[in-house]
């Protein structure tokens, strides 16, 4: 298990939508250089906590610190400032404008008489992508001619240029072919080693094990296990995912807090 | 492993000339065209009414023609705005005609100073913009319907403000002035000169900036042609006005609006929050940009731009009545940014839509009504070349669904 201060620390996060108790105490911390998956069936609160985190869904009662520091996240700006940066699933990019447009879409920069500095920004852009090796076949390429996998490459290197200390991933190698998902695979290990907090939300329990040094388990809005993916095989995950063993006896360290 | 470390199966562009060529017909037949197809349909419009009545292409018919186009073309600049959202605005004719109305009744019975008139007259687009766009982003109700209640509302007013008389004759020379000024013969050509020289520099400028930034340049041929063929349209422009009455204030103003307006488009962060909410809002609103306002604001500047245009008309036809601004002026507009190539479906266009489209438009009525057509017949022409454009922007979407790049 990790060691140390967590950069992202949850503890006892409550969240309701009208009748549903989409989350009940749930602990949940990521470590800087250390990449931690989120893993559960579906319903189980995965979405919801990670929205929580990027301040979507403002938690209803629960404690949020961020490099030991408590902190109130109730807006999307607020966690990008902390430095949290998140990838979803359906990527949210503008199809009809290319990647540069895409990379910088809301912080454009400004040259000369307050006009676009496409030069400054078709630089940069080419740099971060060459950083986390994303192959695209120019950086003035429309959206709408990437695949998924160049798509997943770009939608990522966007949230590193606000220079995050975490990122969150929600599914980012659903729909994607065995080589795009072994490149996404490849970025996700270039994250770590780069000495940032990678989340990880995802079905795949091969690539969670692929990639992922914990994985914390979510089961109906609750937090079952934090297991460490090295010492533990995937039946045991899946066991923990459906409850069909109680996965809290797996569970080697956490103990929820009310 | 760099950016320009290729996958194989990429079809990137090869350098040169030939590889420009290639790359060009490539993505035609994936149905990017750009301005091509209007620019054939104008060749190909001009040359059959050419061949009907050669007094056709006579400067003095070419001036009026580009007259004409300054109001229509104005308010068309406003619908590629709202087009480029991926809404529409149907109030903009009924508008037009109502902020002339507004100018020529302060003018004339209130005695206002003619300039005076034209900002109120624009004021009123302004304001109107701002209640149809705050409308449309705080009640979520469709810009179709919101802006088909200011059609019928905007009617209303007008009848309202021109009262008794029905017709509002304008005799002020500021009014008048804004169509009746014409340039000097040698201004037109000195203009298209200093265009050519500022566009060369803006590009080779650029170029350098690239080149000393180690990115990639598209070959010099290609800039050679584009200026080329930018300055010969310049000058013939130029030569057919200075053979007439001169360069007209009018059609400096709407071109400059045209510039204007492409400019905030395409090099300006608002343009870009605007292609970008066109193209996909949910994107748009999770990068950080306030989406409302974007809309708030394009509704503002296509309502303003329509009572711009509709000062325009009023001043070319010295009067306002109770039909400025009705039948045909909505229709025309959009056609017109249609017929340009902006797309219906958000997020693609360009405010050179407003004019291609809007002389498209305006050569087949003038056309038409050189060869003295019923004007039956003008509308179900109208109505084919718009549903041709539309089809065209339809097919080449599908095209580039098919080359996966929609």
């Amino acid at each position: 298990m990790a060691d140390g201060t967590p950069l992202l620390e949850l503890r006892g996060v409550n969240k309701r939508f009208g009748a549903v108790q989409a989350l009940t105490d749930v602990d949940f911390e990521a470590h800087p250089g250390r990449v931690t998956a989120l893993v559960g069936d579906n319903g189980a609160g995965k979405s919801t906590l990670i929205k929580t985190i990027a301040g979507i869904n403002p938690m209803d009662a629960g404690e949020y610190r961020f490099d030991g520091r408590p902190v109130q996240v109730s807006t999307p700006q607020a966690a990008t400032a902390l430095g949290i940066a998140t990838v979803y699933q359906d990527l949210a990019l503008c199809d009809n404008l290319d990647v540069v447009a895409n990379l910088y879409l809301g912080r454009e920069e400004l040259g000369a008489v307050r006009l676009l500095d496409e030069t400054d920004m078709e630089q940069e852009a080419s740099k971060v992508l060459k950083r986390l090796a994303v192959r695209i076949p120019s950086v003035r390429t429309l959206i709408a001619s990437l695949s998924g996998g160049q798509r997943q490459g770009v939608a990522i290197a966007r949230s590193m240029l606000g220079e995050p200390k975490v990122v969150m991933l929600d599914e980012p190698t659903a729909a994607l072919g065995v080589a795009q998902t072994a490149q996404v695979l490849d970025l996700i290990r270039t994250l770590r080693d780069q000495g940032l907090a990678v989340v990880v939300i995802s079905h795949n329990l091969a690539d969670v094990f692929a990639v992922a040094d914990t994985i914390v388990v979510l089961r109906l809005g609750r937090q079952v296990g934090v297991l460490d993916a090295k010492q533990i095989d995937s039946d045991e995950v899946v066991a923990a995912i459906t409850g069909a063993k109680a996965g809290d006896e797996q569970q080697p360290t956490e103990v929820s807090e009310p | 492993m760099t950016v320009s470390d290729l996958d194989p199966r990429l079809v990137g562009d090869q350098p040169g000339l030939a590889g420009a060529w290639v790359s060009f017909r490539r993505r035609l037949a994936q149905g990017e065209l750009g301005t091509l197809p209007v620019i054939v349909g104008i060749a190909v419009i001009w040359a059959i009414f050419w061949l009907a009545n050669d007094r056709f292409l006579t400067p003095g018919n070419l001036t009026n023609l580009l007259l004409q186009l300054a109001g229509v073309g104005t308010i068309s600049i406003g619908v590629v705005l709202v087009l480029l959202l991926g809404e529409i605005d149907l109030s903009v004719g009924a508008l037009s005609g109502f902020a002339a109305a507004v100018m020529a009744v302060l003018n004339v019975k209130q005695g206002w100073p003619g300039w005076l008139a034209i900002l109120a007259g624009l004021a009123t687009g302004v304001i109107i913009g701002a209640f149809q766009g705050f409308w449309v982003t705080r009640f979520r109700i469709p810009a179709f319907v919101v802006t088909l209640a200011g059609l019928l509302a905007w009617t209303g007013a007008l009848l309202l403000v021109l009262g008794e008389t029905g017709t509002v004759n304008i005799t002020d020379g500021t009014i008048i002035g804004l169509t009746s000024t014409f340039f000097i013969p040698l201004d037109a050509w000195l203009l298209a000169v200093f265009v050519i020289v500022a566009y060369t520099a803006e590009k080779l400028w650029e170029r350098r900036r690239r080149v000393a930034a180690g990115l990639p340049v598209p070959p010099v041929q290609i800039l050679v042609t584009r200026i080329v063929v930018i300055a010969v349209a310049l000058l013939v422009t130029a030569a057919v006005l200075a053979a007439d009455r001169g360069l007209p204030l009018v059609l400096l103003i709407f071109v400059g609006l045209v510039v204007l307006v492409d400019l905030l488009i395409k090099r300006t962060r608002f343009g870009r929050h605007v292609l970008a909410v066109g193209g996909n809002a949910e994107a748009a609103r999770r990068a950080g940009i306030q989406v409302d306002n974007v809309r708030l604001v394009v509704f503002t500047l296509a309502s303003t731009l329509a009572a711009a245009g509709g000062i325009l008309a009023a001043s070319r036809l010295f009067a306002v009545n109770q039909s400025s601004g009705a039948s045909d002026t909505l229709l025309n507009a959009i056609a017109a940014a249609v017929i340009g190539g902006t797309s219906l479906f958000g997020g693609r266009g360009s405010a050179y839509s407003a004019l291609l489209g809007g002389l498209v438009i305006l050569s087949i009525q003038n056309g038409m009504n050189l060869l003295g057509v019923a004007s039956s017949t003008k509308f179900l022409v109208t109505g084919g070349v718009l549903l041709l454009a539309a089809t065209v922007d339809a097919l080449s979407r599908r095209g580039r669904q098919a080359a996966g790049r929609a």
